[in-house]
């Protein structure tokens, strides 16, 4: 599949993101994930400021900002890995968040099988083996089920990242800079399957220091400055808030923080 | 938990280089330090010259003699002496590192005894060079040969007070005397006092000889009394001190079965401390514990996996390292079940304190190094004896010793080879709270994971 199909409709959902204060009512549609003034301090730091936002089914966010903004954090609040100093959460699915970190979370002395089974007992899934081929055939690593993770290149053990955040059948996906440490033609093959995912109903959720790829693929972005959110919206409407080209979104996300003193 | 379990063996498994010295290093270090305190050292190699002429160290005291070069044998039971012919022979063997140090006996330490023991005057001396490169071997060498000599001279005050002691004899009771291969009978004092008694009650009552022999027999009952109290006086000087032991605790600990405790507990320290640190720390190396603590594992749950892994495997470590070494060393089987009851207390207290270590490091090698760095000092420490340092170090040492499991553990486990005193009960205990207090630290550690 071309990737570029699935994020051509996704970037026609401009109208299921959404900002919400923490006073207002959620609206009229049923999130599947809802950030209610998240507010995170590390001591006298304060990485997060009242963020808010809801996301609904099928719907693919791409969160941009410079180092430092805060998009780990974020990340890590609505996937339960930190606990927000202010603010909750709220997900109307019963399944749950899948959620891939940034550096792959793999056992590098196990193989790729091994890691997902592994995981797949510890989610407590009733049938770890057949979870554990589902995973491989969607990421198309069945030929490389043996081999230890050591020894997959960088793309394969994203793909095994990946797969244990979907073990879950999660309603939401988060993905922390995901296509990081990729080069262009296994990005490429990521982003396809990302698309697979979308496709059958997954929100995703995805930071990036790649304005390009949020523009690429995401239907809608966040823009977080120093753990404050300063936008959400399509990259069209990012684009036409500075008045810029409508076709180059990192000249307009530029001057969108130039404008506002970053 | 299970599966995380399952998931530590099999990366174990498959570190089988990791694995072995895990398992090879502890068991050498501690074998090392176990057979290290329970053998005596050796015999330091000493080269001895004695410039006494062959058949000329005898020292003559009144009417006997005491051969001295009898003596030199006493000394070489602590001693290896290497016999050389000349003093600069013996320097050169001390330089040449052939030998620790040197003894040189000087041509007339015989007529220098023979003055002492004579007239009271005089300082008998023998000469010790040493090697001064190495201090350890030099104070060695040193001690040993001390110690000895001291020996050599209260042998020597012995047989001269033997002697003076029965020469005093004879003047106060008499007998047969041989000088110059002749016999001569003396009469003694008592004997002379008889005579002279029965002399003055014969002469008549106003004879002026009379007072004369009342003054002989009262300096004759003077002398007898004085005498005969000189005996048991200088016996005394020959043995001044007697040093009787009393055990107050019944029954001790054996050294070698201590010495076993210690090489068992020093490896099942070092196995528990390196396995709990570096396969806590391999969870956030590998970036795994945010994934796991979100929802799969409690964080105190993937402690006590690690705690528990790493004490199983010391634990059987340890188990075969005490059979092994109690083919040569006797240890008692008939408690077995308190073996294992000891090591596991304090498998899990060292497993707590090596995820406390796995928690602050976060990094495999930092966490390797941190184990190693902690447990050598804390194993020394409790290992100093309370006799050794100042009151002030010795509080210290004993804080310290006190705040780590190595001491308590020790106790434990040389009570559960040997049965002996001071039980079981407190070394557990004091187990049991240092692991509830390490395992809380872990989990504060942990939090800076995510």
């Amino acid at each position: 599949m071309d990737p570029r199909s699935w994020s051509a409709r996704a970037r026609d959902q401009t109208t299921s993101l959404r900002t919400v204060s923490t006073t207002a009512p959620a609206g009229d549609a049923i999130a599947t994930l809802a950030a209610r003034s998240l507010t995170k301090r590390f001591g006298a730091r304060t990485a997060l400021s009242e963020v808010s936002f809801e996301l609904k089914a099928s719907q693919v966010v791409g969160i941009i900002g410079p180092n430092g903004a805060g998009k780990t954090t974020l990340l890590s609040i609505l996937a339960g890995v930190l606990q927000p100093t202010e603010g909750d959460v709220v997900t109307a699915s019963d399944r749950p968040i899948g959620w891939v970190p940034q550096q792959a979370a793999l056992y590098s002395k196990l193989s790729a099988a091994e890691n997902l089974r592994l995981f797949a007992r510890l989610e407590k899934l009733p049938d770890p083996d057949a979870a554990v081929e589902r995973m491989l055939a969607q990421t198309g690593l069945e030929d490389r089920a043996d081999d230890e993770v050591s020894r997959l290149s960088a793309g394969n053990r994203q793909r095994v990242n990946i797969a244990i955040g979907l073990l879950c059948r999660p309603s939401v996906l988060l993905l922390d800079e995901p296509s990081a440490s990729l080069d262009p033609r296994q990005r490429e093959r990521l982003w396809q399957f990302i698309g697979g995912l979308v496709e059958g109903g997954t929100v995703v959720v995805f930071s990036t220091h790649d304005v390009g790829e949020a523009e690429r693929y995401a239907g809608s972005v966040l823009v977080l400055v120093d753990g404050e959110l300063l936008f959400s919206g399509t990259p069209a409407e990012l684009t036409r808030a500075v008045g810029g080209d409508p076709r180059d979104l990192e000249a307009a996300f530029v001057r969108f923080l130039h404008a506002r003193g970053h | 938990m299970r599966w995380l379990f399952v998931k530590d063996l099999q990366i174990l498994r498959r570190s089988p280089l990791l694995v072995g010295l895990l398992i090879v290093y502890p068991v050498v270090i501690a074998l090392m330090i176990g057979f290290a305190l329970s053998s005596p050292p050796g015999k330091p190699k000493v080269a001895f010259f004695s410039e006494v002429a062959p058949g000329k160290g005898k020292i003559q005291l009144g009417s006997q003699q005491i051969n001295v070069s009898s003596y030199a044998s006493e000394l070489f039971k602590s001693i290896q002496p290497i016999r050389v012919h000349s003093r600069g022979e013996a320097i050169a063997k001390v330089k040449s590192g052939q030998a620790q140090a040197a003894l040189i006996v000087p041509g007339d330490i015989v007529s220098q005894i023979q003055n002492l023991v004579t007239t009271g005057v005089g300082s008998p001396t023998v000469e010790l060079i040493l090697n001064s490169k190495d201090p350890l071997e030099r104070q060695f060498a040193d001690q040993a040969i001390q110690s000895r000599l001291n020996l050599v001279q209260q042998a020597v005050s012995r047989q001269v007070l033997k002697i003076a002691i029965s020469d005093l004899q004879q003047v106060l009771n008499g007998g047969t005397i041989n000088f110059a291969g002749q016999n001569f009978h003396l009469l003694g004092l008592r004997n002379s006092r008889a005579i002279v008694q029965g002399a003055a009650a014969a002469v008549p009552r106003n004879s002026p000889l009379r007072p004369a022999l009342q003054q002989v027999v009262a300096f004759a009952n003077l002398a007898i009394e004085g005498l005969g109290l000189s005996g048991p006086v200088l016996g005394s000087i020959g043995n001044p001190l007697t040093v009787e032991q009393t055990q107050l605790a019944g029954r001790t600990t054996p050294t070698d079965s201590y010495a076993v405790a210690i090489a068992v507990v020093l490896s099942a320290m070092l196995l528990t401390l390196l396995l709990a640190s570096g396969l806590l720390a391999i969870e956030r190396t590998e970036h795994a514990y945010s994934r796991l603590v979100r929802g799969l594992l409690t964080p105190g749950q993937l402690l006590t996996e690690k705690v528990g892994l790493s004490a199983m495997c010391a634990g059987i470590v340890s188990l075969l390292m005490a059979a092994f070494v109690s083919i040569f060393v006797h240890l008692d089987w008939s408690r077995f079940e308190l073996w294992v009851v000891a090591l596991a207390f304090a498998g899990v207290a060292f497993g707590t304190l090596g995820v406390t270590i796995g928690g602050v490091a976060r990094e495999v090698s930092a966490a390797s190094l941190m184990a190693l760095l902690v447990s050598l000092p804390v194993a020394f420490v409790a290992l100093v004896p309370g006799t050794a340092v100042s009151g002030a170090v010795k509080t210290l040492l004993d804080v310290v010793a006190f705040v780590f499991p190595f001491k308590a553990a020790l106790q434990a486990v040389s009570n559960a080879f040997s049965g002996t005193p001071p039980g079981m009960a407190g070394p557990l205990l004091h187990l049991a709270v240092l692991a509830a207090v390490y395992f809380v630290l872990a989990r504060v550690a942990v939090r800076r994971f995510a």
